[in-house]
């Protein structure tokens, strides 16, 4: 069986400012952390993209092991995680190189400018996995299917290492202009794969 | 018949897609298709034949991803041997009656090149030679770069390509939607880069259809020389609920490939999703369209990896700030390798709105070629501006070419002899626009006339090497009038002739015209105008002088080139209000009141602030008082609050950088009164090799440099065998070393191991997400710090203890 891996870009979601504080570490701003904020917002806003690249599997179980289609995995959160479901969505998502430029301009010469564009690369993907992830969950529901929380590489005892199988499954080079390092990390750096359980109710 | 020949006369053909063709041949997801060249080179074969029965002229082997990354050396040459050699037997098999070529196809590596990814660019250049090698053995007609996502991966390819084979190259990048490559590039850019290389015909292929891809093939067409290659998808892929269909038909394909021929593309054919129908269809539309002849542009430009800054009749404006020449902080900068600062003059340069960059970084005591790399590879991670690579030392120059992600600009060649051997090689090579000064050896002459003589002297030379003249920008060479009254006249006088006459675009260093003269300003903004009007095409200028940047936007907004004054206008609004009534609130009176005042800019990190109030202050306090009295005490205020959770990290940050703006100005007052000002003692920081994350270790480096300690920062994924080596050479009594990942713990043990081993008397402190105090003892750190903070009192700590000792 061939899977094709279909490709979508999305126009810029509206920032989420709580979000940002959040990852940022704030619990609250003050009037000069906002307006360095804003500021940061400016600079960001329109310069990133919002691509996501996406194919199924039908999957199964035996024993420990869970049959994804696309690898094999014997992790325990994750089978937890996909329990009862029947299929997957396998995606990657990134907002683009731009962010790590920003970061890693201000870096040198805005150390807390750098922080916030950090913070808010993180809700910028975040954000564009919320939309792809509530459009998987409304075509599910189409199929009279559930969703599961998305799960990625990384969480729980689900090994960074199947970053490997899921890049050669979703071709993330050529769709997304992603890539994957020696050591498992992705560049741009704000980017997420990630798999979407599917349920029949 | 070369594929060069052919194509003067013909629009060529191309192959379509092989990737989804093998998988409907049952190609496994996962499964390397290259390796279907030595198990499955029937299929390969005849997928070829049937490209050439439809009537391609070109088939690219099915050596996209064949490198030495995903197969051994062995099996590489096996594949490639095997690709080409069952392309040529396709070609023979092949009923067309057409002309025929082989292209050795090469894809991206799949890995991101340094600073964004951990590839670096000369180890792609090796990966790239071995596949061309192997190519060019077994008999390739030409090289097919393709579906390049960055600019930087394609020049690696192209160079490869250029020292390896005599082979014709083709270029191709995929772009997105937004007309750019994934790293930012536009297709101007690209043309620059590639025409400069030396490469025989640039396009775009794959990520799109043919009509998505409209923007990008005029933007070519409009700067390209060389011909223009178009192999777009067959649209986007898309699901009908049971199989997977792409959204554009064969016959639409044919007719948006054929408009794009129409419109000037010279080379076509399909991507992803098309097949031997498409290309049959392709043929068929172009059936009755003669080949638009490719023309020479004339364009002068040069690139940065995004885009490309072209001399026309809007001045180009060249930021001469990053130069050691007659700064002291400058040097003192480049002698203690302190890239940030390079850094901040190039980002407030490009704030100020200079196109162009200059780069000199030039000191007897030290490694140029070595400092102007790192310059170049820091420059080009933040500033998105072409580089002006400035130096007399070749062997330095070449390798910043090599390196410089784009077409540079070259600073200089003259008519020596000896000056037009040694740089027009590299040129050539590696392509750039290159400054030539209007002299030779028997120096710079008096007269008009005799300097364009030198001009028509270094194009005919240039001509020899195979440079046009529109990749010279003469420099006609300003002297000081105070020295000779003539001396603007015969610098005005060559410009406009070289410029009218010749037809080559010119460029001065605008303020050394003023030497020896007060008030200087006014001297060069009104040569800069006069230059202007006599056909200047860029200056060399400082961007700080508004007299200078009034002149510019003025000379626009005179001569048509700014519309509705828009720019001017918004300059304007830049300049400080002038009102009479200004002077009572200056900073000096505020400094009464100094001590406070210091201490809340820096809490509330008011950085403009902070500094303007430091400047006065130095006038008056001794430079030691404002730091222990002013600054460590304000950030000691801020410490504490961060300690105890009333402040957050940003603000911290914040408060530092304005403390750091402080020091700055304490810096540059020092090193201009050569008074020497005391650290307390070296500090090693890195981030552990195979990790990248770093923003922990700059937050820790930012505050350590706060607090005194002289910070060697190595750096992300860092080599234990460097951390232990410098610490060593400086015997820093400290060193820090941050990991977020579990993945990169063991290079922390590692690296501390070897620290133990070579510099017994270093204290190490360790940090990162994935670090407790647990862990830290068990690998053997000295010091778990859970934030910047516990570093910073951790090092005051050691510090004082040794001082005690002492």
């Amino acid at each position: 069986m061939t899977n094709t891996v279909f490709y979508k870009s999305y126009t810029e979601p509206e920032f989420n400012i709580k979000e940002i504080l959040r990852y940022a570490g704030c619990r609250q701003a003050s009037d000069d952390l906002m307006s360095l904020l804003r500021e940061c917002l400016d600079e960001c806003s329109g310069k990133l993209c919002y691509k996501v690249c996406y194919t199924e599997y039908d999957i199964s179980f035996n024993g420990d092991v869970v049959d994804l289609g696309f690898a094999e995995s014997k992790s325990k959160n994750l089978k937890k995680n996909l329990e009862n479901c029947c299929r997957i969505v396998l995606f990657a998502a990134t907002v683009g190189l731009a962010m790590d430029r920003l970061i890693a301009r201000y870096s040198r010469t805005s150390p807390s400018k750098s922080y916030l564009f950090q913070a808010i690369g993180a809700e910028r993907v975040e954000s564009l996995c919320d939309i792809f992830n509530s459009e998987i969950s409304d075509f599910a529901a189409s199929l009279g299917m559930n969703t599961r929380p998305r799960f990625s590489p990384g969480y729980g005892d689900l090994p960074l290492e199947l970053q490997r199988s899921i890049f050669m499954a979703l071709d993330c080079e050529r769709k997304l202009g992603l890539t994957l390092n020696d050591s498992l990390l992705m560049s741009p750096s704000k980017s997420v794969t990630a798999i979407i359980g599917m349920e029949k109710l | 018949m070369n594929i060069n020949e052919f194509l003067k006369e013909n629009t060529v053909i191309l192959d379509g897609g092989m990737g989804t063709l093998l998988q409907k041949e049952g190609l496994l997801p996962g499964e390397l298709p290259e390796r279907w060249n030595l198990t499955r080179s029937d299929v390969i074969e005849r997928i070829h034949r049937d490209y050439f029965n439809a009537g391609a002229n070109i088939v690219n082997t099915n050596t996209f991803g064949a490198n030495i990354l995903k197969f051994t050396p062995d099996e590489l040459e096996q594949i490639i041997k095997s690709a080409v050699e069952t392309a040529f037997r396709a070609a023979r098999l092949s009923d067309g009656v057409q002309e025929k070529f082989v292209a050795l196809d090469i894809g991206p590596t799949g890995k991101l090149l340094k600073p964004y990814g951990d590839f670096d660019f000369e180890e792609a250049v090796s990966v790239f030679a071995e596949t061309v090698k192997l190519g060019a053995k077994y008999g390739a007609d030409l090289i097919m770069i393709e579906t390049m996502s960055d600019s930087y991966e394609t020049k690696a390819a192209i160079l490869a390509a250029k020292e390896n084979c005599k082979l014709p190259i083709f270029v191709s990048n995929a772009y997105g939607e937004d007309g750019k490559l994934m790293t930012g590039a536009s297709p101007a850019a690209m043309v620059a880069m590639a025409e400069g290389l030396g490469v025989d015909a640039i396009g775009a292929n794959c990520s799109l259809g043919p009509n998505q891809l409209r923007g990008v093939v005029a933007e070519l067409l409009e700067c390209s020389s060389i011909p223009v290659l178009l192999k777009p998808n067959a649209g986007l892929p898309k699901s009908d609920g049971v199989n997977t269909v792409y959204d554009i038909g064969a016959e639409e394909f044919a007719a948006q490939v054929s408009e794009a021929v129409k419109a000037g593309v010279r080379i076509a054919g399909g991507c992803c999703g098309t097949t031997p129908e498409y290309i049959s269809e392709v043929i068929k539309a172009l059936r009755d369209i003669a080949p638009v002849p490719v023309t020479q542009k004339n364009i002068t430009c040069v690139s940065s990896y995004t885009h490309a800054v072209r001399f026309s009749s809007s001045p180009v404006l060249i930021g001469e700030r990053i130069n050691p020449t007659g700064k002291k902080r400058f040097k003192q900068a480049l002698v203690e390798k302190d890239i940030g600062y390079i850094l901040q003059e190039g980002i407030a340069q490009q704030e100020k709105g200079v196109h162009v960059l200059d780069v000199n970084v030039g000191l007897p005591e030290i490694d140029e070629k070595e400092m102007l790399c790192q310059t170049i590879c820091e420059l080009q991670a933040v500033i998105d501006l072409p580089l002006q690579i400035d130096t007399a030392n070749t062997k330095a120059m070449e390798a910043a070419l090599r390196l410089y992600n784009g077409k540079a600009m070259i600073n200089s060649v003259n008519g020596k002899e000896e000056s037009m051997r040694s740089v027009f090689p590299l040129v050539k090579k590696y392509g750039g626009v290159v400054v030539a000064l209007t002299l030779d050896e028997r120096g710079i002459p008096e007269t008009a006339k005799e300097r364009i003589e030198i001009a028509e002297k270094i194009i005919s030379v240039a001509s020899e090497y195979g440079i046009s003249k529109k990749d010279i920008v003469f420099d006609t060479l300003a002297m000081t009038v105070s020295a000779d009254n003539k001396a603007a006249l015969a610098t005005l006088g060559s410009l406009s002739h070289i410029k009218k006459v010749i037809g080559c675009h010119t460029s001065l260093g605008v303020s050394n015209i003023s030497f020896g003269l007060p008030a200087r300003d006014a001297v060069n903004s009104t040569f800069f105008a006069l230059a202007l009007e006599n056909g200047l095409s860029a200056a060399i200028m400082n961007p700080y002088s508004s007299d200078m940047m009034k002149t510019y936007y003025a000379y626009r907004a005179l001569h048509g080139l700014d519309e509705n004054c828009a720019d001017y206008i918004g300059f304007a609004a830049s300049l400080p209000v002038q009102t009479a009534s200004s002077a009572p609130t200056s900073v000096a009176t505020q400094a009464s009141l100094g001590e406070t005042e210091l201490q809340t800019a820096i809490i509330k990190g008011l950085r403009e602030k902070a500094s303007a109030l430091t400047k006065e202050l130095l006038k008056i306090v001794p430079a030691l008082d404002i730091v222990n009295k002013e600054v460590i005490p304000a950030l000691d205020t801020v410490g504490k609050g961060f300690e105890e959770k009333k402040i957050y990290l940003p603000q911290l940050l914040i408060s530092a950088e304005s403390a750091k703006s402080a020091f700055e100005e304490i810096k540059t007052f020092v090193s201009s009164s050569n008074s020497v000002m005391t650290k307390k003692c070296d500090f090693v920081i890195a981030t552990v090799h195979g990790d990248v994350h770093d923003i922990g270790k700059n937050i820790v480096k930012l505050l350590l440099e706060n607090y005194g300690f002289s910070v060697t920062d190595l750096g992300k994924d860092v080599p234990p065998e460097k951390v232990a080596e410098t610490v060593e050479k400086l015997h820093a009594p400290l060193a820090g070393l941050s990991a977020l990942m579990t993945t990169t713990v063991p290079a922390m043990e590692e690296t501390i191991k070897l620290l133990r081993e070579r510099a017994p008397w270093c204290k190490i402190v360790v940090g990162g997400a994935v670090l407790t105090k647990e862990y830290a003892q068990r690998i053997g750190a000295d010091k778990y710090a859970a934030d910047a903070m516990e570093t910073v009192r951790y090092a005051d700590f050691i510090y004082s203890e040794k001082a005690d000792q002492r």
